[in-house]
């Protein structure tokens, strides 16, 4: 057995390299990396005679051969199917170094699974077929690995003995891939001739293709740069504040980049606050100093507000702080990227709320041609401007992954739907400021002797959330209130008038109304909306813009067929006969809200009867405070 | 620039893991089983929260067919007195009677393992569970996510798990859902065992060898533990210098024939040995992908 010298006991000590395979579909790369595998000693006996058996069994024709993809391919439905679904990991080493490989598929649907293998490699090994040479996923793969920011690859041209190991063949693959690479920022490029199933230039050096005189795959490995650096400056995000009674607080994280040391001065972003290096501790001791890649708690030399989510950073060299950001985002969801709807956003260890607000261009990742677009559908790459609800401080992903990447959580679903690299921040975050105002929205509303208050009536069309609306608005203005009714239909009229009824202009109309009726809460006003809202999402980002307790949700519960046999303006009719698209219940979908404030069931009662039960509930909900009443 | 070697880089990333569980969950706890690999958990345990104490409890899920070993090591563990050690035991199960011996292996772990397991979650309404399975250890484990989301019931869905990029991990759940968290993921047995002996970490002395009474059974050397093991016809307890590469249930763990009584021996062992850790484990042969489909019923 062709196995080489491995003496494992010596690894305890050595580098770690992280690497990812990719390549398209049945290009050989499980095969390569169970070659790898049993080329460094790393397959038990048990495994290799169920390896024998599973082979058997799968190629009758050839019975003695080895089939090492099966070593990798480890889920039921890849086996059944014969193509890798998820990345896996493997482990192994040889005497010089310890690998970690993620195991990337090949199919474009599962270029998110991609991205994840490459976000922590510091490699990637792509395979290209002999026979086809450089193909559109070579193209993607490559793209992928670039935007992930992983700058060596190793490119294995593999089956050589199928062009009968002709160097030609090979010398032209590896030049056109070159061009590639450069084109796409990739500074180290080493390619190498390869035949996975035998081993040739895997574990060792082929003496079948003598025109190749640089080394196998595995000493190329062995060789390759370790870990991604990840920028010079100090900068550590906290993870966990560390106080185990009153006399020890510390603020525990890795460091992410850079290295401090007892007595540096530091700056906690994105407040800003100075302090300096007390103590770095750990459970074996304190350090003199720590670095990039360490887990590590800190404590300061005077007591500053610091928690889970702050940046502890070299006070000289601070991390720029902004809220608005040009970046690369990868679309994973399966419902599509809409803009202008709120995401989590999670960089480092810190989360908050973000809007994608352009999509400037997606790009065809098989030829990178920039292309519009509206939306991002799933495995799609867009440039955008995304808007946070807070400054953060950040990188761009060039110079630091975790300070630099961050991935987009779905608030209704809690996946992760999104993964994005940060370019810079745009310089409008800058120069756009909040500008004070003396009078605040308590003394506006005071002068009018109310409580400002946001109603939101949502609901299908035709539901009779404005006629609703329109008589609660008389009754507050009867009782002495100052009122103002926006109506979803009204506004399009104006500000809304570029705006259509995709998801998209759905998603930017909510958004617009939302902001519009902030800014009358905040001038003291009762503001009656109506507007269909037909996503949860939207409705809760809406929410988000008041404060507790001022905005009321109310939910105007009208079935669709009372809604369509109503049909006020003849739309449903229209929509019926396929004259108006993305009508909301009939080919658009309606999302009702769980948790409204007033559920209103129209079935049976009279409007009047409706709006007196708003009323109620708005009076209630402010208390003793009735004006003029 | 300086790079942390292989073992500080694995110890620093599971360190980190073991913050974020903490920080993002509002109830964690760490599953110990009372292998190796939960020495090392506890370990790291204590270090990423130093000077702190642990900010979670421990939960050991009995089977009541460990070795009494490691029983009294959990115990030794508990009277430490620095992290709570819960025990959990499905009542109904040990009610029923449910043996290795007499229900095999399948029937056995399903009851008294994951519905154990799953009971004593809903119990203490645990929202994180973090684990020390590692990935190397069998194929579907090689899929598993860091963070790996359950749903209400508990269950693994291996096509939609969330991607997991750089070491940003997603927590987010809702009400009644959990999570399972592998701190070790990255590591390999090796590792383990390299970690064990720089760091000097107590482990049940079932690892290494020693004349133990064993009985030959379907192919593996099965230690009689206690009396309810009962001989079947034709075997007879012999006495023979064995080891165990990875601890479970007596009656579903088999021993190797080893001479490996320090950890440098078992390292070098284990440098030579030709054979996977899991082959002594009755329940990974119950049939291809046994693991995955245990798995998504919520098997750990």
């Amino acid at each position: 057995m062709a196995t080489l010298d491995i003496t494992p006991t010596s690894q305890a000590s050595t580098q770690l390299l992280r690497f990812i395979t990719c390549g398209s579909v049945d290009d050989g790369k499980s095969t390569l990396l169970g070659r790898l595998l049993y080329d460094t000693g790393m397959v038990p006996d048990d495994q290799l005679a169920a390896l024998a058996r599973d082979s058997r069994k799968l190629h009758a024709d050839t019975p003695d051969a080895l089939d090492f993809s099966l070593l990798t391919d480890g889920l039921d439905a890849e086996r059944q199917q014969g193509i890798t679904i998820d990345v896996a990991y493997r482990y192994f080493h040889s005497a010089r170094r310890s690998f970690i490989v993620a195991d990337c598929p090949g199919h474009e649907q599962y270029t998110r699974n991609m991205a994840t293998g490459a976000s922590n490699a510091g490699l990637a090994v792509v395979l290209i077929d002999a026979r086809k040479g450089v193909l559109p996923q070579t193209r993607r793969h490559t793209y992928i690995c670039a935007l992930m920011g992983i700058r060596q690859v190793v490119v294995a041209v593999n089956k050589m003995d199928l062009v009968d190991w002709r160097e030609d063949i090979y010398a032209a693959i590896a030049h056109e891939y070159r061009e590639l690479a450069a084109q796409l920022g990739i500074a180290q490029v080493h390619c190498l001739p390869a035949v996975a199933p035998s081993g040739d230039n895997v574990g060792r050096r082929s003496d079948r293709m003598g025109w190749y005189e640089g080394p196998c795959l595995l000493e190329l490995l062995e060789s390759a740069d370790t870990a991604p650096a990840q920028g010079t400056e100090f900068r550590m995000p906290v993870q966990w504040v560390n106080r185990p009674d009153a006399s020890f607080r510390g603020y525990a994280g890795t460091v992410c980049g850079g290295r401090v040391a007892v007595g540096d001065e530091v700056v906690v972003q994105p407040a800003m606050r100075r302090a300096r290096i007390e103590r770095i501790v750990t459970a074996d001791g304190d350090l003199p100093h720590a670095s990039e890649g360490q887990a590590v708690t800190l404590t300061l030399d005077r007591e500053i507000d610091v928690s889970r989510g702050d940046v502890i950073a070299d006070a000289a060299r601070p991390a720029p702080v902004a809220d608005q950001f040009a970046a690369h985002v990868l679309w994973m969801g399966d419902e599509p990227l809409l803009p202008n709807r709120a995401y989590w956003l999670k960089i480092g260890t810190r989360t908050v709320n973000a809007r994608v607000t352009t999509i400037k261009h997606k790009v065809d990742v098989n030829t990178q041609a920039e292309l519009a677009a509206r939306r991002l559908e799933l495995n799609e790459v867009g440039y955008c401007n995304i808007d946070l609800d807070h400054a953060i401080a950040f990188e761009s992903y060039a110079d630091n992954r975790t300070l630099g990447g961050f991935v987009l959580i779905d608030r209704q679903t809690n996946a992760t739907v999104g993964c994005g690299m940060l370019d810079f921040a745009l310089r409008r975050a800058a120069n756009v400021h909040w500008q004070h105002t003396d009078l605040d929205k308590q003394a506006r509303s005071l002068s009018k002797g109310q409580q400002a208050r946001c109603l939101w009536f949502t609901g299908l069309s035709g539901a009779g959330k404005s006629t609703i609306a329109n008589l609660v608005e008389r009754r507050l203005h009867a009782l002495g209130y100052h009122t103002y009714m926006l109506d979803g239909d009204n506004l399009r009229h104006g500000l809304n008038k570029d705006l259509g009824f995709t998801p998209e202009a759905r998603v930017e109309n909510v958004r617009r109304v939302a902001e519009v009726a902030h800014l009358m809460v905040d001038a003291g006003l009762v503001v009656l909306v109506c507007v269909i809202s037909p996503f949860q999402s939207e409705r809760r980002f809406a929410r988000g813009r008041f404060d507790e307790g001022e905005f009321i949700e109310v939910f105007v519960d009208t079935t669709l067929e009372e809604c369509e046999r109503r049909d006020p303006k003849g739309l449903y009719r229209k929509a019926r006969a396929g004259e108006i698209l993305n009508f909301t219940g009939i080919d658009s979908p309606y999302e009702a809200p769980e948790q409204a404030e007033l559920h209103l069931r129209t079935s049976g009662l009279r409007p009047e009867q409706l709006a007196e039960q708003v009323v109620e509930q708005l009076l209630h909900g402010m208390g003793e405070d009735r004006p003029h009443a | 620039m300086s790079f942390l070697s292989h073992l500080d880089a694995l110890e620093a990333e599971s360190i980190h893991i073991f913050r974020e569980t903490a920080a993002a969950f509002g109830r964690p706890v760490m599953l110990y089983s009372i292998g190796k690999d939960s020495s090392v958990l506890l370990h790291l345990l204590r270090k990423a929260f130093y000077p702190a104490r642990p900010p979670m409890p421990l939960l050991h899920v009995d089977t009541t067919w460990k070795f009494r070993e490691m029983i009294a090591f959990r115990d030794q563990v508990a009277a430490e007195g620095d992290v709570e050690v819960l025990v959990h035991i499905n009542e109904e199960g040990l009610r029923q009677g449910i043996s290795p011996l007499t229900h095999g292996s399948a029937v056995h772990t399903d009851v008294m393992k994951t519905a154990g397991l799953k009971q004593a979650l809903d119990k203490y309404g645990f929202d994180a569970a973090i684990g020390g399975a590692r990935r190397d250890e069998e194929k579907s484990r090689a899929k598993e996510r860091v963070f790996s989301f359950r749903n209400a019931q508990h269950r693994w869905d291996p096509k939609h798990q969330r991607p997991e990029l750089w070491h940003t991990y997603n927590t987010q759940i809702h009400q009644g859902e959990s999570v399972r968290v592998f701190p070790l993921s990255n590591w390999t047995e090796m590792d383990v065992w390299q970690y064990i002996r720089r760091e000097a970490i107590p482990v049940v002395p079932l690892y290494f060898a020693k004349p133990r009474p064993v009985v030959e059974r379907d192919g593996a050397l099965i230690m009689v533990d206690d009396d309810r093991f009962t001989l079947r016809e034709g075997e007879a307890v012999q006495m023979r210098e064995v080891r165990f590469r990875t601890l479970g249930c007596y009656p579903l763990t088999g021993a190797v024939e080893s001479s490996a009584d320090t950890l440098d021996k078992i390292i070098d062992e284990m440098a030579a040995s030709r054979s996977s850790e899991r082959q002594g484990r009755m329940i990974d042969h119950d049939g291809s992908a046994s693991m995955e489909r245990k798995k998504q019923e919520g098997y750990f």
